[in-house]
């Protein structure tokens, strides 16, 4: 049947980030993007929310079973907080929920459990390339097979908090597919370079990184022979991406309809103005359109559907609105949509990185 | 309850069996209607009648029960001093009610079948015989011998239709503005309805060319406002109603639209629907009653939309296959070429129109609120669909826009559903009223 109500569980959940994106990410994300630095308290207290952990199946630590649906629903709510601190927090996913899709029991109970404890877990993961035309499935980093061990070049970007990272998950090309290697920082030939400066989320730590003749046993090939399938991280990525994307807007949405009723010009709201009020509408219109094509995707790719389509169609529109919504919202506040003070240009800037960022986050 | 996306099995059979009706009765005879304005699509009206009389007839017990269920509650709301009439239409259904309607995929239902249908052609699609929004305003309002009166004849015998008259040359959008009368006549007692209205959709079908009826809006008090406007069951065969003219237009052309005079043209006392006491100062129950089956109209003018738009994206995507430009999914947009950018941006924008059409149904057969759903799934499902069907023309280059495809006609079909059952701005204009919390004065 087609039906859109939660389930309880999911009520709560999405309750409890909500009110930890209101409480913590709202509070700080300016100090944060302007400092481009996080405080380390709203990363324990969003680590806490234990929601990593509640993907992860018991055998190996964790508390939950994976549901892109459920995580979905939450990253709504996060983004909704903040963006960059959003991603901050979901780094540790970049590593987990690849080991956890496409690992074997052995590298599964090898590295999960670190991603169950009570401290923030040190891992990433560096798919993105310095190039114009990036494609996730033609890599220019390369893997190639050398006896025992697998021997991996190449220029990262975007790789975030590589700094204090103690593992990576690097994506490379092998005989012309996309792989990922498990890659512990301290092997040789690992550099990071300079932190990355973004046009947003700049209070994402991220950073440049070099693999240059870095060997590591073939057993570090995520899912052993069978390896990984590209396309499947692809759409997994997308429909995370397209729920951050809704999160987004939504904030921006909301701020604008606020002020809107608020802002007094020629004697009433200007939300009293059709001009104003069909922006406003049409970005309602939108945002609800992209959640529900987020949840198609993602309730298939729980049911073992196909969801590659659905997830691409979610992706790309997303992309499309969250754009849309945030400049709608700068327009909607005029000159103050442009000053710093109002959230909305941080917001504006942020959605422009959606478009860019395909395959770069999973959660 | 948990979020699902997934088609139940008993509307996916019944959907293989709209698609035959589609591809054999309507496709064939797409282009020939078009060409041939108020030609009617027998073929297609053959083939639905058995099938539309049978759902006539579950309709009508379903609307009966409910009617006598609701004519209980009114006396009880009554006895407490509160108006009766259609004001128990908002009054919270009963425990019984609401466990029976959980259940109701009715709507559902409905919205993928018309979906099909105007796939088929929707032009087409709107000649279907039965009660239509004349039938389900009686379904919905009407007594149980009103009901009995009105609808058996679509149960049986040749086929027959109706209509809902609510336009007029001065009024469209503005419908709390229309100026037909009806007055009550106690020396017959009877009323008696004047006035001129317009654009009624299988009008001349109920009127002249079946036994059918057509529920007519009018006003029994115009000082009143829209408090005085009233539902009547105007029947074929009426002295004083003439067919005064039947439209041409840009699309939908198998589809009749009729001019309809009301001169002095008297009906029964109990033809009215509903309360016909004017209820001043608690807010207009009838007009608001009106409003309300908008709710549950735009969803299904939304699907119909999106079936158009359907038919129009895969025969541009497979035609367009054929010549060797295939869609493909996975690759990042910069290795797209611009026509299959082009191509998922009409899948997409098809799939986001349908989705909110999907959740405006939903809501509508768990029996809660949906105004603004059902608006934002109009609005969103006229506009995408405009611009998929156009889009179509354009990558089909020079036989895009020939009469050599349906493209060129599926464009100008689809335009009438940003036009229709509330234009896309009126739709917006619903939308933003809602979601601002402001009233009809606050937000002009």
């Amino acid at each position: 049947m087609y039906s859109f109500d939660m389930t309880s569980e999911q009520k709560m959940l999405v309750d409890t980030v909500r009110r930890y994106a209101e409480k913590n990410l709202r509070a700080v994300y300016r100090e944060a993007e302007e400092s481009k630095h996080i405080p380390e308290k709203v990363v324990q207290t969003g680590w806490e929310l234990g929601l990593l952990p509640g993907s992860i199946d018991a055998r190996y630590g964790g508390y939950g079973e994976y549901s892109a649906l459920t995580s979905a629903l939450y990253l709504e709510e996060m983004a909704w907080g903040d963006l960059g601190i959003t991603l901050h927090l979901l780094t540790p996913n970049l590593f987990a929920i690849p080991v956890a899709q496409f690992g074997n029991d052995k590298q599964k109970e090898q590295y999960l459990a670190q991603f169950c404890g009570d401290t923030f877990p040190r891992a990433t993961a560096a798919l993105v390339e310095p190039v114009i035309q990036f494609d996730p499935a033609e890599l220019q980093t390369t893997a190639v097979k050398e006896g025992e061990n697998f021997v991996i070049n190449g220029k990262k970007t975007y790789v975030p908090l590589a700094k204090q990272a103690e593992v990576f998950l690097v994506y490379a090309q092998e005989n012309g597919a996309t792989q990922a290697f498990i890659v512990p920082a301290d092997t040789p030939g690992v550099q990071i370079g300079k932190r990355v400066k973004l046009m947003g989320i700049q209070a994402l730590e991220m950073y440049e990184v070099e693999f240059e003749n870095v060997t590591v046993p073939k057993a570090n090939r995520l899912g052993g022979l069978k390896g990984i399938r590209i396309q499947r991280l692809l759409t997994l990525s997308r429909i995370t991406l397209a729920a951050l994307a809704v999160g987004l807007a939504r904030a921006a949405y909301e701020y604008a309809l606020n002020y809107a009723k608020e802002r007094v010009a020629f004697g009433e709201p200007i939300a009293h103005r059709q001009s104003i009020a069909f922006m406003l509408a049409n970005m309602r219109i939108e945002i609800e359109a992209t959640r529900l094509m987020v949840w198609e995707a993602a309730y298939k790719f729980d049911a073992g559907e196909d969801a590659a389509k659905s997830a691409q169609l979610a992706k790309q529109y997303a992309d499309k609105m969250v754009l849309e919504v945030t400049d709608g919202a700068v327009q909607v506040l005029g000159g103050h949509g442009y000053i710093r003070e109002h959230p909305v240009e941080l917001w504006l800037r942020n959605g422009r990185g959606f478009v860019t960022m395909d395959g770069a986050v999973v959660a | 309850m948990a979020i699902e996306f997934k088609t139940p099995e008993v509307i996916e059979k019944q959907l293989r069996n709209v698609q035959i009706v589609a591809e054999h009765a309507m496709r064939p005879d797409s282009r020939r209607l078009d060409d041939n304005e108020h030609e009617r699509p027998w073929r297609y009206i053959n083939m639905m009648l058995p099938q539309m009389q049978e759902m006539e007839r579950a309709n009508i017990a379903a609307a009966k029960a409910r009617a006598a269920k609701k004519k209980a509650a009114a006396e009880t709301v009554k006895s407490n001093g509160h108006h009766g009439g259609l004001a128990v239409l908002e009054a919270p259904p009963t425990e019984e009610v609401v466990s029976e309607e959980r259940a109701s995929i009715a709507n559902m239902t409905l919205v993928h079948m018309i979906e099909m249908l105007s796939w088929g052609d929707a032009g087409i699609y709107l000649c279907i015989p039965g009660g239509a929004l004349g039938g389900a305003a009686i379904q919905a309002v009407g007594t149980p011998e009103q009901i009995e009166r009105f609808l058996t004849r679509y149960t049986e015998g040749p086929p027959k239709w109706g209509a809902m008259a609510m336009t007029e040359p001065q009024a469209g959008s503005d419908t709390g503005n229309i100026q037909t009368t009806a007055t009550f006549d106690p020396a017959t007692n009877e009323w008696i309805i004047n006035g001129q209205k317009i654009f009624c959709t299988n009008g001349k079908l109920a009127l002249e060319e079946s036994d059918g009826m057509v529920v007519v809006w009018a006003t029994v008090d115009k000082k009143a406002g829209r408090a005085g406007m009233k539902p009547f069951v105007v029947e074929a065969g009426t002295p004083g109603v003439i067919i005064a003219k039947v439209e041409e237009k840009l699309g939908i052309r198998a589809s009749d639209t009729a001019t309809i005079i009301f001169d002095n043209a008297r009906i029964p006392a109990d033809n009215i629907l509903g309360d016909p006491e004017v209820q001043t100062g608690v807010g207009a129950k009838g007009f608001k009653g009106a409003m309300k089956t908008f709710d549950s109209t735009r969803p299904i003018v939304a699907a119909s939309a999106i079936g158009i738009g359907r038919a129009a994206f895969e025969f541009t995507r497979d035609t367009l296959a054929k010549e060797g430009v295939k869609m493909e999914y996975g690759k990042p947009r910069w290795k797209l070429s611009a026509v299959q950018a082009d191509l998922l941006e009409m899948e997409a924008q098809l799939r986001a129109a349908w989705l909110l059409t999907l959740k405006a149904t939903a809501l509508l057969d768990a029996r809660q609120e949906n105004k603004l759903e059902s608006s934002m799934a109009k609005a969103k499902a006229g506009r995408a669909v405009t611009m998929i069907t156009q889009k179509a023309v354009e990558l089909l280059g020079p036989l895009g826009y020939s009469t050599e495809f349906l493209v060129e006609k599926w464009m100008r079909d689809a335009k009438i559903n940003d036009i229709y059952e509330g234009t896309g701005q009126i739709n917006t204009l619903i939308v933003a009223r809602e979601i601002l919390g402001y009233t009809r004065n606050e937000l002009k």
